[in-house]
């Protein structure tokens, strides 16, 4: 039986290993492949032109249907969004990312890439957006203002300080005076919009844009500090030095400071300018 | 003793590779003028304690509840065993966060089984450190259980059998017999369940949520560090490894004996 | 020590074991069958640890099974022994053997004294204080015969006890069983399928053949006239009883028959001699010279055995019994030389180097 048995086990090997190897050779290609890929490609003139537009994550949904607006208006050229935290997609350029447009969602992270001198020009801020609180539809437990949060019989969630959107925690506590007790700070929106929507949480702090994405799940409650100096978050955008498509980069700052960009932007929740 | 085929050396080394390199990347990106300081603040002493007592618990749960499951998948004859066996590996496939999801869906204010806890009781479970428990032991429970059946299955019923002639009563004979006998299984599923409790992310972060000092366990506090201090949570993730690494080292070497 | 009697069937698929079977208290009975026979699914459900299908098991007063329910293993006081010792690798031998007593109540002190006792029973003190993995197969198997009498069965299961071990450590174990099984007295059942262990052991042989009981007698009636066709293919040897003698094997009226003794065995001991019928000599006139034995008997019959041909004896006039049956196998072109017809006298002869002599039931 063992002599029977050894050579199958054998073939049987073998075969695994060829798999194996086809499938490490398949990974390492894929790994070249989007390495070379995502590098500009040489400015030959007929060929079909790539922007590459590094977006803070809240821009998604705004910068997307821009996309398509952008694709429509300019035959022949794709738009490539890099969404992420502003921190990284800010880190990125300085470490010379082959990005062509930068938009974030803060003016400290833009300033990291200005200082480095990647930014072309300054930078333009096109949009705001303020904190607001989401509570469940029809404001159940009666938050009116920020300092309701702090109730017996309220839990409120809020983002981490270290995340993008904890800014509007963070902003709103220092403009109210009032230093809340989170029974949770999440790591993104989504995750506090999930706690406020399933009713684990009474409220959640987050950005206007972040209540208007939860497509009437969540209620906002507006609070006048939200509006002050400082707790506002400013949008801007700019073309990052070394762009190998320098004009297109241009036309979509165009376009998104432009009036289809505002409708888009205001149709989000943001403030624009 | 017995040789190791030639051709099985390379896809070997590279299997090795593929999850050595990536620990060293990091032991190398390590900020060693800081760490100390990094991984003794006040957050990530909070969030190591927190890691290790959930672990803890998450280990005795899944002793406790998922050891008597192991013998009922090893021993018994229900109809639809195959069912319920590849019910206990799902959290194997799901994404925590999946499972995170389900367990706020059930446990939570407004759920099944959490609004009657809330309304009657007062009892929140999410956010709490309830919550990070069950959430661990959700995605832990099916490496004790997988462990363990298996060490009971090789095992087999013979030395039960026998421990039975001799007079010993079914309860006697788990704990003279069975358990003795499928220890080093019972051992090394315990501790895989509790490396895993360490390691886990998704399910907690979506059920239990996270809070310094009650739920933000050492891999909640290391992604929300890689957010602003890349390395803090690089020194964090250190720690996490030399814990998972000396944890599995010292069970490994007794199992050998 | 109790009477054990069984009245089963264990329906498993096609397999359909039907068996009927009765031991006396302090008696050993042999099962024998070939392969898948049914022999340990009997032991199985006698030892509680099947259900039989239908039927009745009574031992002594109590009555282990039957339609109305059915004692648990561990209340049924049976022990069983397997081929593999399946000694509790956790435990070093002395606790093994103290198991027993410390789960049915004994105190630690107690269940360790008993164990100490049955351990020196079995010549293993001095492996008291080893782990299994230290033990050779032998050697676990006489730690396991002492754990399974330690807890004082009322019926002792004997599964196949040596098929697991060294051909040379048998014939030790073998005759170390039969001695404590004696002294203790316990009623045994051992199932097997080599004719030597019922030999050795039994008082009775019962045959089983696809579940169901062929045959059944004493042993030397069993293998020395066997009835079914399978006793006869599983017995295949000739087989001579008497008392065990320096030289080989007295029989009662004082015939010698010359042969070796593999197993340990007293002079003076019950015992049988066994050969192989294809090692039997047929001579028309006694044959002289080397150190064998020579038989006067009658050729009863001759019958195609294979190739060969099977002589069958009979005693001559006045002549003893144990002859009745005794078989030769020989070639064609012999028969044909000796010219020989049933119903005339020959001599059947055997070297001492093919007989073996070992102890046997009482």
């Amino acid at each position: 039986m063992s002599i029977q048995r050894s050579p199958r086990t054998a073939r049987r090997s073998a075969v695994l290993f060829a798999a194996l190897a086809a499938l490490l050779g398949l990974a390492l290609a894929a790994c070249g492949g989007s390495g070379s890929g995502s590098a500009p490609s040489t400015s030959a003139q007929a060929a079909p032109k790539t922007l590459t537009v590094s977006a803070a994550a809240s821009l998604t949904n705004v910068y997307q249907s821009l996309g398509q607006q952008f694709q429509a208006a300019n035959p022949g050229v794709t738009v490539k969004f890099n969404f992420g935290g502003s921190d990284q997609l800010a880190q990125q350029v300085v470490q010379g990312a082959p990005v062509d447009v930068l938009a974030t969602a803060s003016s400290k992270t833009m300033q990291t890439a200005v200082a480095a001198g990647k930014i072309q020009g300054e930078p333009i801020v096109y949009a705001t957006n303020q904190p607001q609180i989401a509570v469940a539809p029809n404001n159940p437990k009666q938050i009116a203002q920020f300092a309701d949060l702090n109730k017996p019989g309220v839990s409120t969630v809020v983002c981490a300080p270290a995340v993008p959107c904890g800014a509007a925690a963070t902003a709103a506590e220092q403009a109210t005076q009032v230093t809340l007790h989170p029974v949770s700070e999440e790591q993104d929106v989504r995750s506090v919009l999930t706690k406020v929507e399933t009713g684990n949480a009474d409220a959640g702090v987050v950005y206007v844009t972040d209540v208007k994405s939860a497509n009437g799940k969540v209620a906002g409650v507006s609070f006048p500090q939200a509006t002050a100096q400082g707790v506002i978050q400013s949008y801007p955008i700019g073309v990052v030095n070394g762009s190998q498509n320098a004009q297109l980069a241009q036309s979509w700052v165009s376009l998104v400071t432009g009036p289809q960009g505002k409708a888009a932007l205001q149709q989000a929740g943001f403030t624009t300018k | 003793m017995s040789r190791v085929p030639r051709f099985l050396w390379l896809p070997a080394a590279l299997a090795w590779l593929l999850v050595a390199v990536p620990i060293v990347g990091l032991v190398v990106r390590v900020d060693l003028s800081n760490f100390f300081s990094l991984v003794t603040s006040e957050a990530a002493l909070s969030a190591l304690w927190l890691s290790l007592k959930t672990g803890l618990a998450t280990m005795v749960l899944c002793l406790l509840f998922g050891g008597p499951l192991a013998v009922v998948l090893a021993r018994s004859q229900l109809p639809g065993l195959p069912f319920i066996r590849s019910v206990v590996l799902l959290p194997l496939v799901l994404p925590p966060v999946v499972g995170g999801l389900t367990l706020l869906f059930l446990l939570g204010r407004t759920g099944p089984i959490g609004g009657p806890l809330y309304d009657n009781f007062g009892i929140t479970i999410p956010f709490s450190t309830t919550a990070v428990v069950l959430a661990q032991t959700f995605v832990a429970m099916p490496f004790l259980v997988v462990s363990l059946e298996g060490s009971l299955r090789t095992a087999g019923e013979r030395y039960e059998a026998v421990a039975a002639t001799l007079g010993a009563s079914p309860l006697t004979t788990l704990r003279r017999v069975t358990i003795p006998v499928v220890l080093p299984g019972l051992v090394s599923g315990s501790v895989l369940a509790f490396a895993r409790a360490l390691g886990e992310f998704g399910a907690t972060i979506t059920f239990a949520g996270s809070l310094q000092g009650t739920t933000r366990t050492l891999p909640l506090l290391i992604y929300l560090q890689s957010q602003d201090d890349i390395d803090g949570a690089v020194a964090m993730s250190l720690v996490l490894v030399v814990i998972a690494i000396v944890v599995i080292l010292v069970t490994r070497t007794r199992d050998v004996r | 020590m109790s009477r054990l009697s069984a009245d089963v069937a264990v329906v498993r698929g096609s397999f359909e074991l039907d068996v009927s079977l009765a031991v006396s208290t302090g008696e050993v009975v042999g099962v024998l069958g070939s392969n898948g026979a049914g022999k340990s699914t009997l032991l199985g459900v006698l030892a509680g640890l099947h259900l039989p299908s239908r039927g009745e098991i009574v031992l002594g007063e109590r009555t282990l099974s039957s339609p109305d329910g059915s004692v648990p293993a561990y209340r049924r006081r049976v022990g069983l022994l397997s081929q593999q010792a399946l000694l509790f690798p956790h435990l070093s031998a002395i606790d093994n053997v103290a198991f027993g007593p410390r789960s049915t109540g004994a105190g630690r002190r107690a269940a360790r004294e008993t164990a100490e006792r049955w351990l020196a029973e079995v010549d293993a003190s001095t492996l008291a204080d080893r782990k299994p993995a230290q033990l050779s197969g032998g050697q676990a198997q006489r730690v396991a015969i002492a754990r399974a009498l330690a807890c004082d069965p009322e019926l002792l299961l004997l599964d196949e006890p040596f098929a697991a071990l060294d051909v040379d450590a048998t014939p030790a174990i073998r005759s170390l069983l039969r001695r404590v099984v004696r002294a203790t007295g316990v009623t045994t059942l051992m199932v097997t399928h080599d004719v030597l262990d019922a030999v050795v052991l039994a008082d009775r042989i019962v045959v089983l053949d696809a579940g169901r009981v062929v045959e059944s007698g004493t042993t030397t009636e069993v293998l020395a006239r066997p009835r079914s066709a399978f006793a006869a293919r599983i017995a295949g040897l000739d087989l001579v009883p008497g008392q065990s003698c320096a030289d080989g094997l007295k029989t009662d009226e004082g015939t010698l028959v010359a042969g070796t003794h593999p197993d340990p065995v007293d002079d003076g001991e019950r015992a049988v001699a066994l050969f192989a019928p294809a090692s039997v000599a047929v001579f028309r006139d006694e044959p002289g010279g080397s150190p064998r034995t020579a038989l006067p008997v009658r050729l009863a019959a001759m019958e195609p055995h294979g190739e060969l041909i099977r002589l069958r004896a009979a005693p001559r006039p006045g002549g003893p019994d144990w002859l009745e049956g005794l078989a030769a196998d020989v070639t064609p072109a012999a028969v044909a030389e000796l010219g020989v017809e049933p119903g005339e006298e020959v001599w059947f002869a055997v070297k001492a180097a093919e007989v073996t002599v070992h102890p046997a039931g009482r």
